[in-house]
């Protein structure tokens, strides 16, 4: 019997009250983003809209829970813009989306913030609560770094920081590393190994189960065969950019007892039928013979903030509904 | 048969003072006077208020709006004038709502509290009633200077969209190209000799140039030889899209350089600029004026690349987010700046390496 977990890969929308109540409390401009050091003002709407949503996906009926990382103007790059010894640049690109987000510099050590975890503690108590970070390698990526000198220590110096910051999580059911960048950005032969103990390193600091998620398509080869080494214990497939290249990869280099299965559009409108979610989940484990999946978490492949409100809350509901999982064939399992 | 020239001499003015004709214009977007957007706010009840307020208020409004501003544009000595836009929304929302096929479901993130009515495609996309054709009119009737119409491009306008149907983006991107070619033939019946496709999704993606390409095809078939058809690209990387561009069946590409400093004036000077360039000369991002002196040395990077009988002079971009005195204040020099390089032109005071480089091929 698979154990099918319905899950999100956290970054939703504000609800739309919420947008236009920040868009006047702290403006359009560059300077107006989230450093760390918001209003009480802000605070409250973001508290009232984080409720919100832990509210909605309870409703929807989903295992695990996230607090939405609503905070997160620069997306993934947000960790890293909040804190004290890096600089904000200008605004670029956001991967091949028409989104952009600042330029984090890193001009001194990335010590301990706690700005994920001080979101994660105003959660309150949340039975399946999931946490959700940037992974190292997308922090390296969307980065520049000006106080490490090299590639290797500046990834190390990530890996650590992330390790620290989830440190100071309160208790976690799991823990979700969003890693877009080793698809969109690979790592090259001599960085994949540092990378993948840079993974270890984040992994390592919590006894939370860890999905490394990457996304925007599938994983180079070897980048996959490096992931696999890694300390996780889950990697994430987005099926639905590329589920012929994510399943070569699970037939040709295996992958971990559980993974997370991208198989809702996390950048289309279009809601998906639960029917045809749950064929996405027989499709792979009918074409993944060799591999025996203890645990899937049906997800969104990216995401959820490219979405409107109205089409985000839809998709919570298909997911939540998609754990409702039949076993219809006889599998190896 | 008509030459690049003749469509672009039809927009000299008769009392031009320089024998050169360096043509002024702007992209199109202009910020909209406080009362405009409030005044649509109460129309679309966003702001209560008890004052009556119905359509015709709303439309009388407007063609306030775009009578003011047609006329700003006019006053700052444009060759070339557009409204501002003061009808429109955003750029892809606002054909949204008039193409069958459409639909909208709320705002979505574009970067930190920046949103827009980003559509959804659900359904076959239909041509239903003209969209731009009332505002041209109005335009055209209040103008004393030609009119220049911007739409919106089909890959925009699919790439800024989801995409709910069974079609690929491709092919639905031809298929809003057919849509945008009966809307030219339609401003063209009513008058508009200038037509501006707006692709700022172009350049962004790998091979996006050959989508636009075809698209372009489907636009500009059938469209009189005499009418002007630009292209307006901003902030992407040109390298990806130049020079297989020129194939495009365009006159002019309007492209921003201003705001990267011009760093990728070499690409164009690489290989030869075979049509019209119309050049960004002032950043629609920095919200102070250049100076006359800065804009003239702006327009003289544009010389390397084309003679001056193939330079249109216009901002990078739509000057909608500038302050409105600034974005003024931007018209103004650059008119400024064009008509003293002409008579510097006319006198012979000027270098023209563009032309150096034409006579050496």
């Amino acid at each position: 019997m698979v154990n099918v977990v319905a899950s999100t890969p956290g970054l939703f929308p504000l609800p739309d009250w919420a947008k236009s109540e920040l868009a006047d409390l702290k403006g359009h401009q560059k300077s107006d983003l989230i450093d760390g050091s918001e209003s009480e003002d802000v605070t409250a709407v973001y508290d009232r809209a984080r409720s919100a949503v832990i509210e909605r996906q309870k409703e929807a009926g989903l295992d695990r829970i996230v607090e939405g990382q609503l905070r997160w103007d620069d997306m993934l790059a947000h960790p890293l813009c909040v804190h004290d010894n890096v600089e904000t640049r200008g605004i670029i690109r956001y991967y091949d989306n028409n989104n952009f987000y600042r330029e984090p510099v890193v001009t001194g050590p990335l010590t301990q913030s706690g700005d994920m975890a001080r979101d994660l503690n105003r959660v309150g108590g949340v039975s399946g609560l999931q946490a959700v970070i940037p992974g190292p390698y997308s922090l390296f990526d969307l980065a520049t770094d000006e106080q490490y000198g090299d590639e290797s220590a500046f990834i190390a110096a990530i890996g650590e920081f992330l390790a620290g910051e989830i440190s100071e999580f309160p208790s976690v059911e799991t823990i979700v590393m969003l890693e877009p960048s080793l698809v969109e950005a690979p790592p090259d032969d001599s960085l994949a190994p540092r990378v993948s103990e840079a993974i270890d390193t984040v992994a390592s600091a919590t006894d939370a189960s860890v999905i490394c998620q990457p996304y925007f398509g599938a994983l180079d080869e070897k980048v996959h065969a490096h992931l696999l080494d890694a300390d996780i214990d889950a990697v994430g497939y987005d099926f639905i950019t590329d589920h012929e290249q994510s399943l070569y990869n699970i037939n040709e280099y295996g992958t971990k007892s559980e993974i997370a299965a991208g198989v809702v559009d996390g950048q289309n409108t279009r809601v998906e039928e639960v029917s045809t979610i749950h064929e996405r989940i027989d499709w792979v484990r009918e074409n993944t013979p060799a591999a025996s999946f203890e645990t899937i978490y049906v997800t969104a492949n990216t995401g959820l903030f490219y979405l409107p409100e109205s089409r985000f809350e839809a998709k919570l509901d298909v997911l939540a509904a998609a754990s409702e999982y039949e076993e219809v064939h006889a599998y190896n399992d | 048969m008509l030459t690049m020239t003749d469509v672009r001499e039809q927009f000299r003015p008769e009392d031009h003072p320089h024998d050169h004709f360096l043509l002024t214009t702007v992209v199109g977007s202009y910020p909209k006077p406080k009362w405009t957007d409030r005044v649509r706010d109460i129309h679309d009840g966003e702001i209560d208020c008890d004052a009556s307020f119905d359509e015709d208020h709303w439309q009388e409004a407007a063609d306030d709006a775009a009578r003011l501003i047609t006329q700003e544009h006019e006053r700052s000595g444009l060759d070339v004038i557009v409204d501002g836009e003061m009808r429109r929304t955003e750029m892809v929302e606002y054909f949204a709502h008039r193409i069958d096929g459409y639909e909208l479901n709320g705002p979505v993130k574009v970067w930190g509290h920046n949103y827009f009515d980003k559509p959804s495609i659900t359904d076959t996309v239909e041509y239903d009633e003209p969209w731009l054709v009332d505002e041209f009119e109005f335009t055209d009737a209040v103008a004393d200077r030609p009119v220049k119409v911007p739409i919106t491009g089909p890959y925009t306008l699919t790439n800024w969209a989801f995409n709910e149907t069974d079609r690929t983006d491709e092919a639905l991107a031809t298929d809003v190209a057919a849509l945008v070619n009966e809307e030219i033939e339609q401003l063209v019946s009513a008058g508009a000799r200038y037509i501006q496709i707006d692709e700022p999704a172009l350049a962004t993606t790998p091979n996006d140039h050959t989508i636009v390409g075809e698209c372009l095809e489907v636009i500009a078939d059938g469209i009189p030889a005499d009418v002007r058809l630009g292209l307006h690209v901003c902030y992407g990387d040109y390298s990806r899209i130049y020079p297989e561009i020129l194939e495009y069946p365009v006159h002019e590409y309007d492209l921003e350089l201003a705001n990267g400093d011009y760093e990728q004036l070499s690409v164009f000077t690489e290989h030869e600029f075979t049509k019209d360039l119309a050049l960004g000369v002032v950043d629609a991002h920095t919200a102070s004026v250049e100076p006359v002196s800065q804009i003239k040395a702006n327009i003289e990077k544009g010389l390397e690349v084309v003679p001056p009988e193939r330079l249109t002079i216009s901002p990078d971009c739509g000057l909608k987010l500038l302050p409105r005195d600034v974005a003024y204040g931007k018209m103004e020099n650059m008119v400024k700046a064009a008509r003293e390089v002409e008579a510097e032109l006319d006198a012979g005071t000027i270098d023209v390496p563009a032309r150096a480089m034409q006579a050496d091929d």
